[in-house]
């Protein structure tokens, strides 16, 4: 999808790096040409769980787009980083484990969004690795009445 | 027969349906995200939206920036939505003239105002009405091609600028005038709005603030982008940040990633400027006291008051004038202190702060019989301030009090577009989706020949005209 080259083009080489060596070790040990997909879990802030899968190399934004799921609002700009409505927030020790940190632009983008939280990342800078199998992380409610 | 019954029939053979019929009024992001939520959460539901301009989006065409098209996306969305069946956009028709709000509530089950702030709030100070004082907003729209903005008269053959204001429109003006042409080129800035600004001779442009660093209004990407920006230097006053650097750490994360920046750009400060750089100079603790002007009315400076902080406490800190004052030489100022909305109809409650009066959306009205419940979403019902995210979580929350409202109704009898349209003069010539698409096709079109994404139509008969061939 269109959205998500711009995003591509802001990750850091040396982590597009790393994450074609994953995709070639796995086309070593799985069936040719066969991709790694990943279940994530999104915990919606009215309750609902929704699972869904996506490749390695997706990002979260992805994971809802491609799987239509049903979170208002979620992703506006697109995977551009111009916005905030893709904030996600994980558990410290995915958190710990992402491959590259946010970068100022991100957190730019995050310190307007609502509920921000120390291991809230934007779902379109969140990319995907065999490693990240299972991942689960809160989508908080986009609505704060204390505006500042 | 009398007219009376005619409407009764007409109004039984265009309700047999029985789904409520939701009127939306303004074609901007707040009409939008909350139209959106409630095809969403209702199963039948039929919606209008009506706009007073031929074309859609509000602030999304006419507001964000030309070098933000990632912002505008949000297009996509909306394009999506109200390509929808039980959606009509219809152009060209403005509340308060071609109908009434009465009129609109008769006709729905629920009305939502969406239009926005449309005024811009003025500083009431002497010469304001002096050649080269401009409201940032009238700016913004010459630009982006608004058509109450076109004719626009900007003198850009001065050095020196000010801009009296520090939030993101101010931030987004300045960077228009300080951006190199070759970025500005390749967006859907207006073609008459490049050519003034390619002769600009601005060289020097002030952000004034009224109090200090940590009282911004702006959000830190814009900061950051107007640090970087190409050939331009930000210089700050050295004195407007005593004790800054010492309160940093007791600030929330938003506010102290902010004042860090502008730390780091201070410190950054070199006195190694070249001549061709452009100079973004923020200052503090100034009020517009007085425009002056030479004997032909035009700006040649503004006095500026002094201001001191008075109080211990960060967070509950007054501002107030000192009897010193500044002069600040410049010939062209913009103000951009704000918006405001505008009472476009008499039956409106408006609050002395220019919104219309709410509680959590639901506008407050005791005479409802059989007239649509009003509501109000967006800069209308919080005032002009936040980015597109803030507008998005409130239209949510007002659609949400009007789906459980709809809810509780038990059969809707009301007729929408197909039943007001009568009432609206016949020589407004109303613009529906299909319409937009042949000026959004036309603009983009013409933006091809001149390598911009777009180059939008600035005359409303001229769109008026490509809608209806």
């Amino acid at each position: 999808m269109h959205h998500s080259r711009k995003n591509k083009k802001k990750r850091n080489p040396i982590v597009i790096i790393s994450i074609l060596k994953i995709r070639d070790l796995e086309s070593f040990s799985t069936n040719l040409g066969e991709r790694f997909w990943v279940k994530v879990t999104f915990h919606l802030f009215d309750g609902r769980k929704l699972e869904a899968e996506g490749k390695v190399g997706d990002s979260l934004l992805d994971v809802v787009v491609n799987n239509d799921l049903d979170i208002d609002g979620y992703g506006a700009c697109e995977g551009t980083v111009t916005c905030s409505t893709c904030h996600v927030v994980l558990k410290q020790k995915d958190f710990d484990r992402l491959p590259e940190e946010a970068g100022d632009e991100e957190r730019d983008m995050l310190d307007l969004a609502y509920g921000l939280t120390d291991t809230s990342r934007l779902g379109c800078q969140v990319i995907l690795t065999k490693d990240l199998d299972g991942l689960e992380v809160k989508v908080p409610e986009s609505v704060n009445d204390a505006r500042s | 027969m009398n007219l009376k019954h005619l409407k009764m029939t007409f109004r039984l053979f265009s309700t047999y349906k029985n789904i409520p019929r939701v009127c939306v009024v303004g074609a901007g992001p707040a009409g939008f995200y909350a139209a959106m939520h409630l095809t969403k959460k209702l199963e039948n539901v039929h919606i209008d939206i009506i706009e007073k301009l031929p074309v859609p989006f509000g602030l999304v065409r006419y507001g964000v920036a030309p070098d933000h098209p990632e912002v505008k996306n949000v297009i996509n969305q909306f394009t999506k939505f109200a390509q929808q069946k039980n959606v009509n956009f219809y152009g060209n028709i403005t509340l308060g003239k071609d109908i009434s709000l009465l009129q609109l509530r008769e006709h729905y089950d629920a009305v939502l105002l969406t239009y926005g702030a449309d005024e811009d709030k003025t500083l009431g100070i002497e010469n304001e009405d002096a050649y080269n004082v401009l409201a940032a907003r009238n700016f913004v729209g010459w630009y982006n091609g608004h058509p109450r903005d076109k004719d626009l008269k900007v003198d850009l053959s001065g050095h020196t600028a000010a801009i009296l204001g520090q939030g993101n429109v101010a931030l987004d003006v300045a960077r228009i005038l300080l951006s190199p042409l070759d970025i500005l080129k390749k967006t859907d800035i207006t073609d008459y709005a490049l050519q003034a600004l390619a002769n600009s001779k601005i060289k020097e442009l002030y952000l004034v603030g009224r109090r200090g660093p940590l009282n911004v209004a702006f959000t830190i990407k814009e900061l950051r982008e107007q640090i970087k920006l190409e050939n331009c230097a930000t210089i700050w006053r050295k004195n407007d940040f005593i004790g800054v650097a010492e309160s940093v750490n007791s600030m929330p994360r938003p506010r102290k990633r902010l004042t860090e920046l502008m730390l780091k750009s201070l410190n950054e400060n070199t006195n190694t400027v070249n001549d061709n750089q452009k100079l973004f100079k923020p200052i503090f603790y100034r009020s517009p006291k007085k425009f002056l002007v030479n004997s032909e009315k035009h700006l040649t400076g503004i006095e500026l008051a002094c201001n001191v902080l008075t109080g211990d406490k960060i967070e509950d800190q007054k501002c107030v004038s000192t009897k010193d004052s500044e002069i600040l030489n410049c010939s062209l100022a913009f103000r951009s202190i704000g918006y405001k909305s505008v009472k476009v109809d008499n039956d409106l409650p408006f609050s002395s702060n220019g919104v219309v009066i709410n509680e959590n959306g639901r506008v407050i009205n005791t005479d409802v019989s059989d007239l649509a419940k009003l509501y109000v979403a967006g800069w209308l019902g919080t005032g002009p301030v936040g980015v597109i995210l803030h507008t998005m979580s409130n239209a949510f929350q007002v659609a949400k009090l009007i789906c459980e409202d709809l809810k509780k109704q038990e059969n809707y009898k009301k007729g929408g577009f197909l039943e007001f349209k009568n009432i609206i003069n016949e020589k407004t010539s109303v613009i529906d989706w299909s319409g937009w698409e042949k000026i959004d096709k036309y603009e983009t079109e013409e933006g091809k020949k001149l390598g911009k994404p777009r180059e939008k139509i600035t005359c409303i008969e001229k769109m008026i005209q490509i809608a209806l061939t």
